[in-house]
């Protein structure tokens, strides 16, 4: 378990990590989202050891990553950005090299190396120059240099930049295999990757954390309004009809379709409200051919733009909601108290 | 430790680097070995060797300029550093690959007082100590280098710099000729240095309060012993700087003397820069 406590990271007057506080639980696959400049790869940097924080700490496993270095280190296995390679070593040199370097004991490295070759297919290549690799084969090495050993939490900072896409996907399935059994923590601005691969999501804008849940409710707490469209056979005034009797709908836009005879409706409603069975029986009624019935889903991507947008609005709403979210699991006796607190 | 030693020392080798120094030294002191001892007939090598030291030493740039630059430049440095090896053991291995190097030669050019003592007269004592005077001022210059190559990231800038230090260091004795050894003169000499002092310590803390307070108490100090005690400044910054350059006493040792105090002050100022070194590692993973 990693617990992240009031992280300040200054360069110069720059505030890189801005009071960042987050708990990662173990056995879990950890989205780590944000814009460029938003911090990842600095916090990234001070929850592995690489720079020292201005001001808080991280604690691994019940060990200070400052005070304890040695014994929180041993648990993280860490691929950066750009993956710390010696271009001047063989891939099995290299190995060996980091197997020493972390300390595994002299009889279990050979297992080891093999086993973090045979997880990131690098037996083929194990006697080539590493300078002499193609990119994906180079993060491939970075990326056995980090599950060397088997450590329980696996960090890795973008660690699909600049792949093709097989090699893309190749990755991705690496690490769910690896998220069974290890905690993994990656970052990465590709959403989509992001809402594949991780069980939970850490949107962090500005050096500040604005969510932290799992990619289906952050959806899901984003959307405020719900709309659906509708593709009728039939005039515009003929849906009016259809509609008017229809209770809570907030908002009609008309669209023209491409095919012939057939308008597109977008109907707007509170989010609340759910219209959709309303609304085929009143087509149905009027005799009128719903050709295509749809509703809009808020994705990631929308989520991710309005929370980096530095909409306080936006973000409030979703730290109240992830607020209510641990009362509800953790004690009774806060939220009574934030009530009164509200009244 | 051993990790990160066996890597450097190998990757010397691998990079031509290691070799192109061993060979550059073992020819360089082979020739004159050849023309002063063998065909001039010259028994003693340390005087042979001491005469040629400051290329060694002015070589040794080549050696130290890659040593953390280069890791800084590449980012390999943030596996050394996320690793559980701790930062002093990281330097130790890095600064004894480099010694190990350096090492090679020394040890070749050990054998020369063997083939003289094969023709005649010969100082295995004299010769010998010198040679180890020699290594351990190497040492002491590597320890500087690795520190300069843990201040920039640029292995060419680390290099150029070291070079000019070696340089200045080496001539040390011709510029402190240009400075003058009047009271007065080293009296202003000192104040200059302890606004120097205080500047830096500026730059570093970032504490004007603290500065200004070290910046004057410096030199009310020098002032009330310059009023109290004149004939203390006189010579004085020429002959401190005359002793800095760790190449003055090894004439001392070609001249048949074993100097502690000088062994002591060559493994001072390599275990300085090994400290300096890991501190600047530290400062740079804070700032």
């Amino acid at each position: 378990m990693i617990e992240v406590k009031n992280l300040v990271k200054k360069y110069g007057n720059h505030t890189a990590v801005d009071n960042l506080n987050f708990t990662v639980e173990s056995g879990k696959i950890y989205g780590f989202l944000g814009p460029n400049g938003a911090g990842k790869s600095t916090t990234m940097n001070i929850m592995t050891g690489y720079i020292g924080a201005t001001e808080g700490d991280v604690i691994i496993d019940g060990h200070s990553i400052s005070e304890e270095p040695g014994e929180a280190k041993k648990h993280i296995g860490y691929l950066p950005e750009i993956p710390p390679l010696y271009t001047d070593m063989k891939v099995l040199e290299y190995l060996k090299f980091a197997a020493e370097l972390k300390g595994i004991e002299k009889g279990k490295r050979a297992k080891a190396i093999t086993n973090a070759m045979n997880l990131t297919k690098l037996t083929d290549v194990s006697h080539r120059l590493i300078k002499n690799l193609s990119k994906g084969y180079k993060q491939r090495v970075g990326l056995a240099q980090a599950v060397l050993g088997m450590p329980e939490i696996i960090i890795l900072d973008e660690p699909t930049v600049g792949l093709d896409p097989k090699q893309i996907i190749e990755i991705r399935d690496m690490i769910k295999k690896l998220g069974k059994k290890h905690t993994v923590i990656l970052s990465s601005h590709i959403l989509q990757e992001v809402s594949a691969v991780c069980d939970e999501v850490m949107i962090i804008s500005h050096g500040q954390m604005v969510a932290c849940d799992t990619p289906e409710n952050l959806e899901k707490i984003m959307e405020d309004t719900s709309k659906i469209t509708i593709k009728v056979k039939a005039s515009k005034k003929d849906i009016d009809g259809a509609l008017k009797d229809i209770m809570g709908i907030d908002k009609i836009e008309y669209k023209n379709s491409s095919e012939q005879d057939v308008v597109e409706v977008i109907v707007t409603t509170d989010v609340s409200v759910d219209i959709r069975e309303k609304l085929f029986y009143a087509f149905a009624e009027n005799n009128l051919a719903v050709i295509e019935m749809y509703s809009y889903k808020m994705s990631l991507e929308d989520v991710f733009l309005k929370l980096t947008s530095g909409n306080k609005k936006v973000v409030n709403k979703v730290k109240r909601a992830g607020k209510s979210k641990k009362e509800d699991k953790s004690n009774k006796k806060e939220k009574n108290e934030e009530m009164e607190d509200e009244e | 430790m051993t990790a990160v030693f066996k890597r450097d020392l190998k990757s010397y080798f691998s990079s031509m680097i290691g070799c192109l120094y061993i060979a550059f030294i073992i020819s360089l002191v082979g020739i004159y070995f050849s023309f002063y001892n063998m065909k001039g007939g010259y028994p003693y090598f340390g005087d042979v060797l001491n005469s040629i030291s400051y290329i060694v030493f002015l070589a040794l740039p080549i050696l130290t300029m890659r040593s953390f630059s280069d890791e800084i430049r590449t980012k390999t440095d943030q596996i050394l550093y996320t690793s559980r090896v701790s930062i002093g053991k990281i330097v130790m291995g890095k600064y004894l690959s480099m010694v190990t190097v350096f090492a090679f030669p020394i040890l070749v050019l050990c054998l020369c007082p063997l083939v003289i003592s094969k023709f005649g007269n010969h100082d295995f004592k004299g010769d010998y100590a010198c040679i180890l005077a020699v290594f351990l001022i190497g040492c002491a210059y590597i320890a500087m280098g690795m520190f300069i190559s843990s201040l920039t990231e640029s292995p060419i800038i680390a290099a150029v710099i070291t070079f000019a230090i070696l340089l200045v260091l080496q001539m040390m004795t011709g510029i402190t000729s240009f400075i003058p050894a009047s009271e007065f003169g080293s009296f202003i000499g000192c104040i200059l240095i302890v606004i120097a002092a205080a500047l830096i310590y500026f730059s570093l803390a970032k504490n004007g309060v603290a500065a200004a307070v070290l910046c004057v108490a410096g030199i009310s100090v020098l002032v009330i012993l310059y009023f109290v005690k004149g004939s203390v400044y006189s010579n004085l910054l020429p002959s401190i700087l005359n002793k800095i350059p760790l190449t003055v006493s090894l004439n001392n040792f070609s001249l048949k003397t074993f100097d502690v105090t000088a062994i002591i002050y060559y493994i001072s100022v390599g275990c300085l820069f090994v400290f300096l070194t890991s501190q600047s590692i530290q400062k740079r993973r804070y700032s």
